[in-house]
């Protein structure tokens, strides 16, 4: 059996008596294109800040291409390729868009713990993060502050600056949500044309977007995973419908 | 390197890596302060006493304008280095370099030491652990007095000539030059932290630290290796005053203290390196002009004026002068 | 054993007064910078203005203790009405840095209207005869005045606590500093409750810098001297509680009490440190909320 890029063994969390997590048995392959989804409250953000270290399990596993990182605090597990984005743009909002992106690439290199040596010496990383931009379409904007993006725009540089990680493994918690309709296109051809050797997890309400962009998909309720399988299975599943869509008629 | 060439960013970003280099207005504050030595002869104890706490705003700067710490307790590593530079001085040993090496280690060991321990919280809670720190620092002081001179101050200090030859006259001469000097090179070693990789990684933890976490930044020893050198800076900004002044008090330690280098830095402009170099030099200034009309209108009127600051100029002078800036840009 | 039975009633009767005291100053203060999360350092001003308030309607206008007492709460209440609509109200959610210039600023201010209008001396407070001198306690003597202290605590840390539980205004108070916006959108007029709240908070603040004139003298350095007392009750309790500060005051005000008596060449140092070891154990306090 190939190794998991991502794998979590009987995860579990809970705050008092509210389980946010039971025991979720979960693979992500290498180079997967996966979606997990689900109703509001089914903890898939929780899921994420588990699998990143933000938050503690109570119990159970988390393996990254098969080392047990259960215990690695956040950034150790940044440095082994494990990266995610989040729901509610987080930027450095004052700091220019080519900032954002050096800042990333630079601890990533270890170039950040220099005290002496001035910041545009490292030739390398500004290019680097300059050529990023280029690739997602927002380099015109690379010397303007973030938080004077279009917000579209900053959920595009919110991505821009976990590539710059290089990661492994990819966690995209909710990246079109607040986005307007319009703006969505541009982080559509932003996912699927990211490269085959890193695997993602994409969270997602929209639909339309899953069915586009994952080729299997899990679905989670009230912490605990119900089912999981090909995109067409899942939209055909009894269960899926009763639970996420709330409706038994056929569409 | 063809392939290099192909991706090199264009001449706009050329200006974004050449941050660093000193631009014309940076030599500004030097002139000034040269102009100043030969212009205003009689008021260079002002000056210098003007120039060391510079140094202490921007050392405060440094955690508070880069990484976001606020600190409501920086007076403990002021006085530190105060009382260090005052006890060696005062008990047979008035070097006065070695006594800024002294105080910056000391300082130094202080600020590594507390923030080791404070600085795992943050908001309101890191800014009473701060403000509880000095406070200790200042009962410790205030109750040892056969070390300290307890509330009356320590008396005593002998403070011998600098290299050996250039003796602290009676109209700061030589205090001015010392604190001049002094100050430059703690603004050069301020500077460049600012424009290295670290210093960059400071301004990401004020930003969003959660983001900074999330791209695998080691934030607590960012923050505590900022800490420890401001704390560093801060001691030795109090052992200029204690040197050039002769005398060490408990206000050294002091919470008005604390607050006052705040308030300039805040007049100044906080995070812009210069607002320090403003805010302190404004404030003293009109501080040493109210304290000859009365002490006592001082405070009313320098409360009044900060008020002012925080409805009409918030972000400072620098903040004002970067919002005019933009002001003139906008019709082209 | 009998003295040491009669240091620890003094102790802890002293001690009492003294977190009464504190309580009354800081409550205020907790529950504005729990619902407003407004990092408020000049609150020690209130309780000084009630301080001079009182000495100055007693000494100026001869007005009788009872009477300059509620005369000085009222001008502080309209006073700190005025400030929260003119001034704080501009501030709330907004940067720190701005929060603490402009309250530092209000401190200053006050520091010099103080030494221009009192000077710089100790205001001295006549408290009327009633409850002057000594009281009679069992087989001991206790000061009247102290013991009247502890019994107007009492009284107000009762009705504020029935109030907060039992009527409708400190239901929206516990409401909207559990989740503020949760509390607009079921219709509780928040900008309304910031200025009752902040009023009454500056009131018992009031209250209790005049009542305790006796442990905090009233000088013009008076809110900046105190900040940090009150601060570490806010801090230690919680912020926005109203029983933490009180479990706080007690710890604050006894042991600040029995080291001035056991170990006085050790002053305030050993509160200090249990203020940092206690933050270090609970960084939202002792009854902070989450």
């Amino acid at each position: 059996m190939t190794q998991a890029g991502l794998e979590t063994q009987g995860l579990c969390k809970s705050f008092g008596a509210l389980p946010v997590a039971s025991d979720i048995n979960f693979r992500l392959e290498s180079g997967a294109r996966h979606a997990l989804i689900g109703p509001n409250g089914a903890g898939k953000t929780s899921f994420v800040n588990l699998v990143t270290g933000m938050l503690k399990p109570s119990a159970g596993r988390i393996l990254l291409s098969g080392e047990d990182i259960t215990h690695l605090p956040q950034a150790a597990r940044v440095k082994r390729g494990l990266v995610r984005t989040f729901q509610i743009s987080a930027l450095f909002r004052r700091l220019s868009l080519i900032e954002n992106v050096t800042l990333a690439i630079s601890e990533r290199e270890g170039a950040a713990g220099d005290l002496i040596r001035p910041a545009g010496r490292y030739r390398e990383v500004i290019e680097e993060g300059y050529a990023l931009l280029e690739a997602l379409g927002l380099a015109a904007d690379a010397l303007r502050p973030v938080n004077e993006l279009a917000y579209g725009r900053q959920r595009l540089a919110d991505i821009a600056v976990s590539l710059g990680l290089k990661p492994k493994v990819l966690l995209l918690d909710e990246p079109a949500a607040g986005v307007p309709s319009g703006e969505t296109g541009a982080i559509i051809d932003m996912i699927e044309r990211l490269p085959a050797d890193i695997a993602f997890l994409i969270i997602e309400h929209d639909m339309e977007l899953v069915f586009r962009l994952a080729n299997r998909i899990t679905v989670l309720v009230q912490g605990s995973i119900l089912v999981e399988g090909a995109p067409q299975d899942i939209a055909a599943d009894a269960q899926v419908r009763q639970v996420y869509l709330g409706e038994r008629r056929p569409r | 390197m063809a392939a290099a060439d192909q991706l090199a960013p264009p001449a706009m970003l050329d200006g974004f890596a050449r941050r660093h280099r000193l631009r014309a207005f940076e030599a500004l504050p030097w002139l000034m302060a040269l102009a100043a030595y030969f212009v205003f002869p009689d008021y260079l104890a002002l000056g210098a006493q003007i120039l060391a706490t510079i140094l202490f705003a921007l050392s405060l700067d440094l955690v508070l304008g880069y990484a976001g710490i606020v600190t409501l307790g920086h007076a403990a590593f002021f006085g530190t280095g105060a009382y260090t530079a005052g006890i060696l001085a005062a008990n047979g040993w008035g070097e006065p370099i070695s006594g800024l090496v002294a105080a910056a280690a000391a300082a130094g060991a202080v600020g590594f030491l507390s923030g080791a321990i404070i600085l795992r919280t943050t908001g309101l809670t890191l800014l009473m652990q701060t403000l509880v720190v000095a406070a200790m620092l200042s009962e410790l002081a205030n109750k040892a007095t056969r070390i300290t001179g307890g509330a009356d101050g320590l008396q005593g200090m002998d403070v011998w000539p600098i290299f050996g030859a250039f003796r602290f006259d009676l109209f700061g001469r030589t205090a001015y030059i010392y604190c001049a000097a002094v100050l430059m090179i703690g603004w050069l070693l301020v500077r460049s932290i600012v424009y290295s990789p670290f210093g960059r990684s400071l301004t990401g933890i004020r930003e969003n630290v959660v983001r900074m976490h999330a791209v695998g930044s080691p934030v607590r020893r960012r923050k505590l290796v900022a800490y420890t050198i401001s704390a560093a800076l801060a001691g030795i900004s109090g052992a200029l005053i204690a040197q050039t002044a002769q005398f060490v008090g408990l206000g050294a330690l002091g919470l008005e203290r604390s607050g006052t280098v705040l308030i300039m830095l805040i007049i100044g402009g906080v995070g812009q390196l210069y607002g320090a170099f403003i805010g302190v030099t404004l404030y003293m200034i009109a501080q040493d002009r109210f304290s000859t009309i009365d002490p006592v209108y001082w405070y009313f009127w320098i409360g009044l004026f900060m008020i002012f600051v925080v409805i009409f100029a918030r972000g400072g002078v620098l903040g004002l002068i970067e919002r005019a800036r933009r002001q003139m840009r906008r019709p082209s | 054993m009998g003295d040491l039975l009669s240091a620890a009633i003094s102790i802890a009767f002293h001690g009492l007064a003294l977190a009464m005291v504190l309580y009354l100053i800081s409550v205020g203060l907790s529950v504005t910078m729990g619902l407003m999360g407004f990092v408020n350092l000049a609150h020690g001003a209130f309780a000084m203005a009630g301080g001079y308030g009182l000495t100055t309607l007693m000494g100026r206008l001869h007005l009788p203790f009872g009477l300059a007492l509620v005369g000085a709460i009222v001008i502080v209440v309209l006073a700190s009405f005025v400030l929260e609509r003119l001034l704080y109200r501009r501030l709330y959610g907004g940067d720190e840095l701005d929060q603490v210039l402009m309250t530092m600023g209000l401190i200053f201010m006050t520091v010099g209207a103080a030494t221009y209008f009192w000077g710089p001396v100790a205001q001295p407070i006549h408290p009327p005869d009633l409850i002057s001198g000594q009281i009679h306690l069992g087989s001991r003597d206790f000061p009247a005045y102290r013991s009247f202290l502890i019994l107007c605590g009492v009284v107000l840390v009762t009705g504020l606590w029935l109030g907060l539980e039992r009527t409708r205004f400190g239901a929206q108070v516990r409401a909207a500093v559990d989740n503020l916006r949760m509390a607009q959108s079921i219709g509780i007029n928040t900008s309304r409750l910031f200025a009752l709240t902040f009023a009454l908070g500056s009131g018992l603040a009031a209250l209790g810098g005049a009542l305790g004139a006796d442990f905090l003298p009233i000088v013009p350095g008076y809110a900046l001297g105190n900040l940090v007392y009150f601060l570490i009750v806010v801090a230690v309790g919680g912020l926005g509680s109203i029983r933490g500060p009180f479990v706080a005051a007690l710890l604050i005000g006894t042991a600040d009490t029995a080291f001035k008596y056991i170990a006085p060449e050790l002053g305030a140092f050993f509160i200090y440190a249990l203020t940092m070891a206690i933050l270090l154990w609970r960084p939202r306090g002792l009854f902070g909320h989450a």
